[in-house]
Parts: structure tokens; C-alpha cells; sequence
């Protein structure tokens, strides 16, 4: 088997040496050169995405450690019209202990000390959610800007990213306009997106794109590059409500943006892929994509999120059967905020 | 490795696809194995058997017997045996029988799988979701085309007894090419898989016995070289399809000379992959991948030479270079590998070689930091960059996971250099403009061009390669005629067609008493009359030896001239369809207004009656409509290709094309050769009938008068065999049709093998000219033109 060694020639030496990983991305100014020659062939990405899970295989406790990590990135969504304050303390709670204890400890990760990578809810929950997950150190995501569709007035986008961050939100998912993306109006975007990015203050901005909505890859990247440059901390595929949510041609147009900005810049840009991820399969999936594409640095919380409801509990099903060797039931996993699984 | 350490380092760790199946089934057989000849298991007349060697771990798989010249003939006689039933069982039993294979190849697909990638070394991915996929796929499309053969091919009859020799990079998949359409048209088979892999080639033999398929169908011999070459050299067998290397290619074409033999090879590359500064470059990278590092690189259409535009090189070399250091090279079952072992010691140690000839050469390598397995035979992802189209690794085919590139400025510039090579396999071109794409496409001289995608491969559409890289299609339905030919072939005979000879006197006013005004009768190249350069001329006489007339002595110089003249012209093959037409039409209204002339020329030229050869001149005008007429309409086809994508297969010119006509019919054996090959866009080099020339010297005139771009049509007259022997050595011929004697035939072919001209030959046999069936139709325009296949997936 290929093993990894000093490198000489290799990668790591010639990559700009990275500035402390916690620094965020401030942005760049508008630079359309930068987006006027991006291209991208469609047929060829599809092909790639295709080929992903299928050139890499991860097995036994190799499997098990990966859906472990996996469980790090999730922000534990539930964005429906009928959360209350009951769905959303049983989400926070299980954001703090995903797994079983038993499972845990058979997988000698009792200690680990594993979480969600956060919560993610609509403003009006962050106070219980906030309450919900006293110290526990899980971070609370907050959808705003009119989410999902964004036809608010900016005053008003920018108002709900206020009231959200004094309510307690560590993180908020911004939608952007769409119709800028469909006009190519590529500066009145880039003027939103940091506008809500100053709006944010401490509190870490991921950026909706919304690509089930936006007709090209090549303006998914177009989207894509001007959202970093405005300052994003993270992009994200979708809301979770397009008919299309994230994709994984969707994910390899996105992720590569992000590397040539690393490369550009010396920051790195988080990535969010959200809606329709459900099996511990498609998260393999993804991480495979994350280590192929952007490198190992990327798997991390700070940088590579999945916006998920119900992933969780085929994870969940899954560890257990790693560990007894029996398929597993959902019902003998512990409830989060959603029942859709 | 623990959970907790892994959760650390995320690393991927080892993804074993079981091999027990595999190993269950050699054991099952006792680890060796017999060959598969009229539907029994033979030992060898040899006694002696070789080992396979699994090249991921240096173990033995199984002994495998060693067939010799008794096998083969063995075989061969079971499959000529087996024939005249195979024949009138009828396309759709055939069809059932094709069918029957597909499915019970879909059925036991991972056993296949396993055992491929054991045998050959190749990853498992590859073989489970591209090549066994791609074997079935292949045995249920030409199931259909034996379905269809009796109505939609219902011209053409089988070829006869087959033998097919493959190479080791595709085990499987190389054997459904040759076998699927082979047996789909009611040939019957005797094929040797390569001597490092030939376990999957008898498992499907197993397959062929449990369907039930007619003793002596397929016989399957196995053994080295020289097994392949008592297959090559076997009497009976009416058809050699080779895959391999382009040095055995001609050594096969040279020994099957003049033997009527039909070939197809698909033979050696150095394929380039062309990539525009518009181009998607991660995806560009993501398609180098796909290039070079698929199965190793031992990919006959690998895209091993990397042209890339100047703007982006820099950036491009960077992303691939960051792309390799995260290939892994590893054990060909593990299913997270990219690129499995090399699938022998001495093909390591020719890669080797020739990398260290590229380092010497003065070229930049690049490889990534890791190591490979020790374990078996690997060798690591390799970029050469600054790399001069000169030295030998950008030449010659490495046939491994090396990637070698230079840069280009202009389109004009990469058209150049990707065709500086003497192969023409595919070409892969990256851009985002479609004007571009379209543009530089069909200048490539390649059988397969890709359009931002490489190395996508389906049974509908034909794969084979210009020059060097052999000839015939392989797939769709231009492969198809690889193993049909038409029936009317039977009316050939071995005598020519002649007409009743009439004394001069009967033929009215034709006197030859009466002496004519001298007139000189030269040469006509680059639409010039040009004299001979030797200075000598020929006596041209009727057949009572009544002198006629001088025409120019042609020699090799005069070649020379004339085939430079036909390559330096470029407005014919340039002008379109409806254009080649209307200058043909315009060429028969000439004709027409001249008819008597004409006639009277073929009456004195051959003593036939003037009515013989006026009928000969009707004939000749209607011979032209017949290609004007074809001139806009033997277009391609638009393939069904399992992909989204459109595959356009195109006919396209040869390129410079020598034609020595037949003696007999003066006019009109001239007209039917040289009309239909310049309709197709080629520029020819003729050799007019040797005994009777002067129809085509008064011919040159009408050529002059009717927009006929000068090179078009080049005449050289002389010793034909004499002309024929330098156009069949000169380089600089792309394509060679012959109708002549035996041994002429033979020379030719034997000739035509140092650089793979395309050639149509005789062997000696006559056609009658003045009939349809024999003297047009698309079987010209078949030979005088390839067909590319162009890729062009699309998608917003």
C-alpha cells in the first residue's frame, strides 16, 4: 500500500505555509478576473463525482473511526414549520451525545468526548437552544436572511444577522440572492454578501448558494468564488428546501473554488454540503471527496460541516453494527430533534 | 489499527476484495488448464504447460497449456467444421447464442472481475465497472447485429474461419471485441489470448460450453508468440484480427502478404492529449488520470503525450503533480487503489528503461514523494515535463503509467505537433469552446478523437487508428465489415473479363493506315503536363503489336513529384460534398462531348468493336454520376453510445492514395478506381493501365478543364509493377489500391507494412468493370475513406 513519506518534491512543500488554521476569512476585494475565464465542463465533473466512492473503500474499524469523525461535522439540523421548544431541546441534547455509551466504549472512544459539530435552527430557538446546551461547547447555527428563499430587503437580512448573533448564535447561514446569481450581477452580490459578513461580527458565516437554483456549474463556481472573496467562513450547496440539494459534482466544483483560493489567498474556506445526505454511505462519500480534493487539514469542524437531519441515525446503526456484528434498528438509538428516520 | 488512531489520521487503510471465488475455481480445475477446442478440453500436443503469474504478489495461479502448430490446426479445422452450420442456423439463433453469453457474463461478473484483475494486475475497480460491463455490453450489441444481419446486411455473407491473437492489457475485453462480432456474423473462431493472461479467455470458454454453443464456434488455444504465429500463418483461416504491439502488426501483415488474408490490426500509440488555455483544468487533470494512469498506462490509446497551451502549463503541471502525490498504487484487489501492478517483470523493466533514457534526454521527472509496494511488479506515476517532440519518450509508445508533455502557442501549433508522430490512435482535446473542439477534431490524424473526456469506450461506436496504429474498426457498424464481405465477391475470377477482339478494318472509320499527327502524351502532376524525368518513353501497342503511340516512361522521381504534388494540395479534400460533385458532373459533360473520341481510343487501344467501346465511354459518364451522386451523401453516422454524449462517426480522406488501375478497360478501369477514391477526398497518385495508358493521357485534359484543383489527380505512366513497388515503400502514401497480378499484390502488401498504408489489393482476381455489382458501389468509398469516431459529451 501507497505510503505517505517526508515529502521532498512533493505537495506539502511547495503549498504556502498556512497562517494559523483559526483565522478567518476577512475576504478579498472584488476582483472579477478572477471569475471572467472560470469554466467548467459539466460531463467531465459528473464523471469525476462518479468515480469517487467508487476508486476509495473504507472498511472495518477504519469505517467505524471515519463515521466517528463524521458525527463532528454534522450540524444537527431540524428547520421545520412545526419545531417548538420540546424538538429542539431533544435535538440539543442529542447533539451533546450522539452515540450510545456502549457503542462508544466497545469502540474505545468512550473518552472522545464526541458532538455534533453544532445545532442549526431558526432564530426564534437559539434562546432555548441556548439553554439547552449550557457549556457542553456545541455550537448554535442560526438560518437567517429570509432563508430559504432571501426575497427580504437587505435592512431586513441584515437585522435578522443582528438579532440572531445578541440571541446567542456562535454561527448563521446566510441565503444569497439568487437573482444576482441568474443576472450575472456579480458585484451587487459580492456588496450583500459582505455586508451580512460585517453583519456577523464573531460569529462564523456560512454562505447558501442554493445550487439546486442556479443553472450552470460554471456559475456555481462564478457564486462560489465571489462569496469567498466577500468574505464567507463557509460555503454551503442548498438550503435543504431546492428540489436538488447538494450533489457531488456540486461539491467538487465548490471544494475546487475553495483550493484555488487557499492557493490564492493562504486561507482556507470551510465547506457545508447540505439536504439529501442520509446515509453514512453518502458521508463517507463526501469525506472521501474532502481528503481527495482539499487534503485532510479540511476535516476538521472548523472547515467541512453537513447539514443534516437524519444522518445521524443510519451512523448510528451503522457503529452498532460494526460492533456486534448484527444489523441494527433505529429504534434502539435515542430520538434527536427531528422523526424522520 | 485502532479506532482511536485512525480517528486521528483518517487514513483510508486496506480494502480487500476477496479472492476466495478465484482461487476456489483454479483449484476446481486443479490449477492448469487444457485449451478449449471443438468444445472439448485438449491437452496440448506439446505436453508441456507455463505458469500465470499474478504480478500484485509474484504467486502462481495456474499452468496453462502451451499449443502448438497440431493445436492450431486442430482448431482451425474444428471451427472450419463447425462453419456451414454456424451459417445456417441464422442470425436470430445466433442472436440467442450472443444473448445467452452476455447474460451469463453479467451473471458470474465478479468471479470475472477477480480473476481478471489477479491475472493481469489491474485494479478491480477497473475491471468490475469498466471492462466487464464493457464484454457484456459488447455481447449484447452485436447479439442484435446477428438478429439484424439477414435484413439489414443482406448483401454481405461471413468471411469464414478466424483467427484472433490479443494482447494482455484487456484480457476480457480484447477478447469480446474479436469475438463478439466475429460469431455475430456467422464466422466461426479460433483465438489465442496472451500468454501473462489467459485465464479469463478460458473461464469464458466454460461459459460458451454451458450455453451450449456449437462445438468448434470458439476454440480458444493458448501459448506464446509462436502459437500465434501458426494461427497467422494457418491456410484456413480466411482473416487475421490482431491487437497489439505495432512491430508484430507488421510482421503479421508482412507474412499473410498476397496469402488473400484479410487484416484488421489495432496496434501501437502515442496518443495526444491536447489541452486549450479555456480548458476546465481540474477536470483536465481528472481526464490525465483517466489518460495514463488507467490499467497502468499499458493502454494502446493511452493519452501518454500531454500538449498543453503555453498560458496554462504552468498551472496545469502544478495541479497534476498535487493530483499524483494522492494516487495510491497498491495491491490490484484493494478496492482504494488507482493504479495496480505492471503485468510483468519485463514490462517493468522496459518502463524503467525507457524512463531513464527520458532522464538522460534531458527530461524534467517528476514523481511523488511515497513509495511504491515492494510486493509485486509497480512502478509510480510519472511526469515528464520539458520534453522535446524529438526524443525518443516522446516518440516512442512507453506503454505505462508515464506521462510525457510539452507546450504549444497556437491550435495550429498543437494540430502540428499531435500529428508529428507516426501513430494515429485517438487524441483527446480539452476546451470549452466548441469551435475550437470542432475545428482541431478532424485535423488529428486519429481514429478516436475525445472532446473533454478520454478512454470511453461502447460497442456501438468503432475504435481503430490511422498510420501506424493499424487498421479496421473495431465496434459499431463500421467494425462489422471487418467480418463481412459482400457476396458478390463469388463473381471475382481469375481470368479478366476481355471482349471479342474485331479487326481494325470492321471498326469503319478507324484506320490506322492513316498516320496521325505525332502528338505527345506526357505526364500530368500537380495539374501540370510534365515530361518524364528520366527522359525515355514507351511504345504503346494493340494487342496485334501494331504501334499506337509513345507515353512517358515514368520512374521513381516522377513518383516522387506526384505524390508531393497530391500532398501539397489541399483544396480538394477541402471543398464539400455538393462542391465534389458538381466538378464531377462538370468532368462527365466533358466526357460526354467527347464520347466518340474516346471510343475510338479504346477501340484502337484494345481491338474491341466500336460499339463495345462506346458502351465502355456510356459507361464511364454513368460510373461518374454514380459518385457524383454519392459526392453529398456517404456521410457517418451519429453512434448510440451508453453515454450522454453525441459520438459522431465520420468518414474522412486517406489522404494521399495510389492507385495502379487494371489493364483491361482503359477508360472506364480508370474511372471506376480513381473517381470514387477522389470523391471521398482524396488527392491519388495513378498508374494507368500499362498496356492500354492513352485513355488516361487524353484523360488529363478533361481534368484541366473541368475545376479539378491541380493534385487532385497525378498520372504516371511506365512499367506498373516498376511504380508500384515505389509507391508501395514511400512513406508518404497514406493508402494503396492495386489491381494487377498475384505476386504484384503481394508486393504491394508486403511493401505497404513498413508504414501501414491502407492497401486493397486482387491477388490476381478480375472484376468485370461493367458491372454494377462488381465495379461500384460503397465498398469503394468504404476503402478509399476511415472512419473517426469524435466524442462530444455535453451537458450545461
Amino acid at each position: 500500500m501507497a505510503k505517505t513519506k517526508a515529502s521532498q518534491n512533493g505537495v506539502a512543500a511547495t503549498k504556502k505555509k498556512s497562517q494559523n488554521s483559526r483565522e478567518r476569512n476577512a475576504g478579498i476585494p472584488f476582483d472579477p478576473d478572477l471569475i471572467n475565464g472560470l469554466n467548467i465542463n459539466r460531463s467531465a465533473v459528473e464523471r469525476r463525482g462518479a468515480t469517487l466512492a467508487t476508486r476509495r473503500s473504507v472498511k472495518k474499524n477504519y469505517q467505524a473511526a471515519w463515521l466517528l469523525k463524521a458525527i463532528g461535522f454534522i450540524d444537527l439540523t431540524t428547520l421545520a414549520g412545526d419545531d417548538t421548544r420540546g424538538n429542539v431541546i431533544r435535538l440539543c441534547a442529542k447533539a451533546q451525545s450522539p452515540v450510545r455509551q456502549d457503542i462508544l466504549e466497545a469502540l474505545g472512544m468512550a473518552d472522545a468526548n464526541i458532538t455534533t459539530g453544532a445545532i442549526c435552527v431558526y432564530h426564534n430557538f437559539i434562546k432555548d437552544a441556548r439553554e439547552a446546551l449550557g457549556n457542553s461547547g456545541v455550537p448554535i447555527a442560526a438560518v437567517s436572511t429570509g432563508f430559504p428563499a432571501g426575497h427580504i430587503p437587505l435592512k431586513e437580512k441584515l437585522k435578522q444577522i443582528e438579532l440572531s448573533v445578541k440571541a446567542g448564535a456562535d454561527e448563521i447561514d446566510i441565503v444569497i440572492s439568487r437573482w444576482m446569481v441568474l443576472n450575472s450581477d456579480w458585484k451587487a452580490l459580492y456588496k450583500e454578501v459582505k455586508a451580512c459578513r460585517e453583519a456577523c461580527g464573531n460569529a462564523r458565516m456560512k454562505t447558501i448558494l442554493a445550487t439546486g437554483e442556479i443553472p450552470t456549474l460554471t456559475k456555481v463556481a462564478k457564486a462560489s468564488w465571489v462569496c469567498m472573496m466577500a468574505g464567507s467562513d463557509y460555503i454551503k450547496t442548498s438550503t435543504g428546501k431546492e428540489p436538488v440539494n447538494a450533489t457531488l459534482p456540486v461539491s467538487l466544483v465548490m471544494t475546487r473554488c475553495i483550493r484555488e483560493y487557499y492557493e490564492l489567498t493562504g486561507i482556507k474556506v470551510g465547506f457545508k454540503p447540505a439536504g439529501g445526505i442520509r446515509t453514512a454511505k453518502q458521508a463517507i462519500a463526501w469525506m472521501i471527496l474532502i481528503k481527495e480534493e482539499l487534503g485532510n487539514e479540511w476535516l476538521d469542524p472548523y472547515l467541512f460541516r453537513f447539514g443534516v437531519s437524519s444522518l445521524l441515525g443510519d451512523i448510528e446503526r451503522q457503529l452498532e453494527h460494526h460492533v456486534t456484528g448484527r444489523y441494527s434498528a433505529s429504534f434502539r438509538h435515542p430520538l434527536g430533534g427531528t422523526t424522520s428516520y | 489499527m485502532k479506532v482511536k488512531e485512525i480517528y486521528k489520521t483518517l487514513d483510508y487503510g486496506p480494502a480487500p476484495e476477496s479472492d476466495k471465488a478465484a482461487l476456489e475455481f483454479l483449484a476446481s480445475r486443479g490449477n492448469k488448464f487444457d485449451q478449449y477446442i471443438n468444445g472439448k478440453w485438449k491437452k496440448p500436443n506439446s505436453k508441456k504447460y507455463f505458469d500465470s503469474v499474478n504480478p500484485a504478489n509474484k504467486t502462481k495461479l495456474a499452468k496453462i497449456a502451451e499449443g502448438n502448430e497440431k493445436d492450431v490446426d486442430d482448431a482451425v479445422k474444428a471451427a472450419k467444421k463447425a462453419l456451414p452450420g454456424w451459417v445456417k442456423i441464422g442470425g436470430h439463433a445466433r442472436a440467442r447464442y450472443l444473448y445467452a453469453i452476455a447474460r451469463q457474463i453479467q451473471k458470474h461478473s465478479r468471479l470475472f472481475s477477480v480473476l481478471e484483475s489477479m491475472d493481469n494486475g489491474k485494479p478491480i475497480r477497473e475491471t468490475r465497472d469498466i471492462d466487464i460491463p464493457l464484454v457484456a455490453r459488447h455481447f449484447y450489441h452485436h447479439a442484435g447485429w446477428a438478429q439484424l444481419m439477414e435484413t439489414d446486411l443482406k448483401d454481405y455473407k461471413e468471411i469464414g474461419v478466424i483467427g484472433q491473437v490479443i494482447p494482455w492489457n484487456f484480457p476480457l475485453l480484447m477478447m469480446a471485441w474479436k469475438i463478439a462480432p466475429a460469431i455475430a456474423t456467422g464466422n466461426c473462431i479460433v483465438l489465442k489470448p496472451a500468454e501473462f493472461t489467459s485465464l479469463t479467455a478460458l473461464l469464458f470458454a466454460e461459459i460458451c460450453d454451458q450455453i451450449g454453443l456449437p462445438p468448434g464456434v470458439v476454440n480458444i488455444v493458448t501459448g506464446d508468440g509462436k502459437t500465434g504465429a501458426a494461427i497467422v500463418e494457418h491456410p484456413d483461416v480466411q482473416k487475421i484480427a490482431f491487437t497489439g504491439s505495432t512491430e508484430v502488426g507488421k510482421i503479421i501483415q508482412r507474412s499473410t502478404a498476397g496469402s488473400g488474408k484479410k487484416l484488421s490490426l489495432e496496434l501501437g500509440g502515442k496518443s495526444p492529449f491536447v489541452v486549450f488555455e479555456d480548458a476546465d483544468l481540474d477536470s483536465v487533470v481528472e481526464g490525465i488520470v483517466n489518460a495514463i494512469w488507467f490499467n497502468q498506462g499499458q493502454v494502446c490509446c493511452a493519452g501518454s503525450r500531454l500538449l498543453v497551451q503555453e498560458s496554462v502549463a504552468e498551472k496545469l503541471y502544478k495541479k497534476i503533480r498535487n493530483r499524483m502525490e494522492k494516487l495510491r498504487v497498491g495491491d490490484s484487489l484493494d478496492k482504494g487503489i488507482d493504479i495496480g501492478a505492471i503485468v510483468d517483470k519485463s514490462q517493468l523493466e522496459t518502463i524503467t528503461k525507457l524512463v531513464a533514457k527520458g532522464v538522460k534526454e534531458g527530461g524534467k521527472l517528476w514523481q511523488p514523494s511515497w513509495s511504491c509496494p515492494t510486493s509485486g511488479y509497480f512502478y509510480p506515476p510519472t511526469m515528464f515535463t520539458e520534453v522535446a517532440p524529438s526524443s525518443y519518450i516522446s516518440q516512442e509508445e512507453i506503454f505505462g503509467p508515464v506521462l510525457v508533455s510539452t507546450t504549444f502557442r497556437t491550435h495550429k501549433e498543437a494540430v502540428k505537433l499531435a500529428n508529428n508522430t507516426r501513430y494515429g490512435l485517438a487524441a483527446s482535446i480539452w476546451t470549452e469552446n466548441i469551435n475550437l473542439a470542432l475545428d482541431v477534431a478532424p485535423q488529428i490524424k486519429a481514429g478516436v478523437c475525445w472532446i473533454n473526456c478520454t478512454n470511453v469506450f461502447d460497442a456501438a461506436a468503432g475504435f481503430g487508428g490511422y498510420r501506424e496504429s493499424g487498421y479496421g474498426r473495431e465496434g459499431g457498424r463500421e467494425g462489422l465489415h471487418e467480418y463481412i464481405k459482400l457476396k458478390s465477391e463469388s463473381k471475382l475470377s481469375n481470368k479478366p473479363f476481355t471482349r471479342k477482339r474485331v479487326s481494325a478494318k470492321s471498326n469503319g472509320k478507324h484506320d490506322l493506315a492513316m498516320p496521325d499527327i505525332d502528338r505527345t502524351l506526357k505526364m500530368y502532376i500537380g495539374g501540370k503536363q510534365a515530361r518524364p524525368d528520366g527522359g525515355y518513353s514507351l511504345e504503346v501497342t494493340n494487342p496485334s503489336g501494331d504501334y499506337l503511340a509513345e507515353v512517358s516512361l515514368g520512374n521513381r522521381k516522377d513518383i516522387r513529384n506526384a505524390v508531393e504534388a497530391a500532398r501539397k494540395n489541399n483544396k480538394w479534400a477541402g471543398m464539400v460534398g455538393h462542391k465534389k460533385a458538381q466538378v464531377l458532373y462538370y468532368l462527365a459533360e466533358n466526357l460526354i462531348l467527347r464520347k466518340e473520341e474516346f471510343a475510338t481510343r479504346i477501340a484502337s487501344m484494345t481491338e474491341c468493336s466500336m460499339a463495345a467501346a462506346l458502351k465502355e465511354v456510356d459507361m464511364s459518364i454513368d460510373r461518374i454520376y454514380t459518385y457524383a451522386a454519392w459526392a453529398d451523401k456517404y456521410d457517418g453516422h451519429v453512434h448510440h453510445t451508453a453515454h450522454r454524449n453525441v459520438t459522431i462517426a465520420m468518414p474522412e480522406n486517406i489522404g494521399v492514395m495510389a492507385i495502379v488501375c487494371p489493364n483491361d478497360f482503359p477508360l472506364l478501369g480508370f474511372i471506376s478506381t480513381v473517381i470514387p477514391a477522389i470523391t471521398m477526398g482524396n488527392n491519388v497518385v495513378v498508374v494507368p493501365s500499362e498496356t492500354s495508358p492513352l485513355s488516361a493521357t487524353d484523360f488529363y485534359q478533361l481534368l484541366e478543364t473541368s475545376d479539378v484543383p491541380a493534385g487532385t489527380v497525378n498520372i504516371v505512366t511506365g512499367y506498373k509493377e516498376e511504380l508500384a513497388d515505389t509507391l508501395a515503400k514511400h512513406y508518404d502514401v497514406d493508402g494503396m489500391w492495386y489491381f494487377g497480378t498475384k505476386e504484384g499484390s503481394k508486393q504491394v502488401e508486403l511493401f505497404a507494412a513498413e508504414n501501414m498504408k491502407r492497401t486493397w489489393v486482387n491477388f490476381g482476381k478480375y472484376r468485370d468493370w461493367q458491372d454494377r455489382e462488381m465495379g461500384e458501389g460503397e465498398l469503394f468509398l468504404r476503402k478509399a475513406s476511415q472512419i473517426k469516431n469524435i466524442w462530444i459529451p455535453y451537458g450545461a
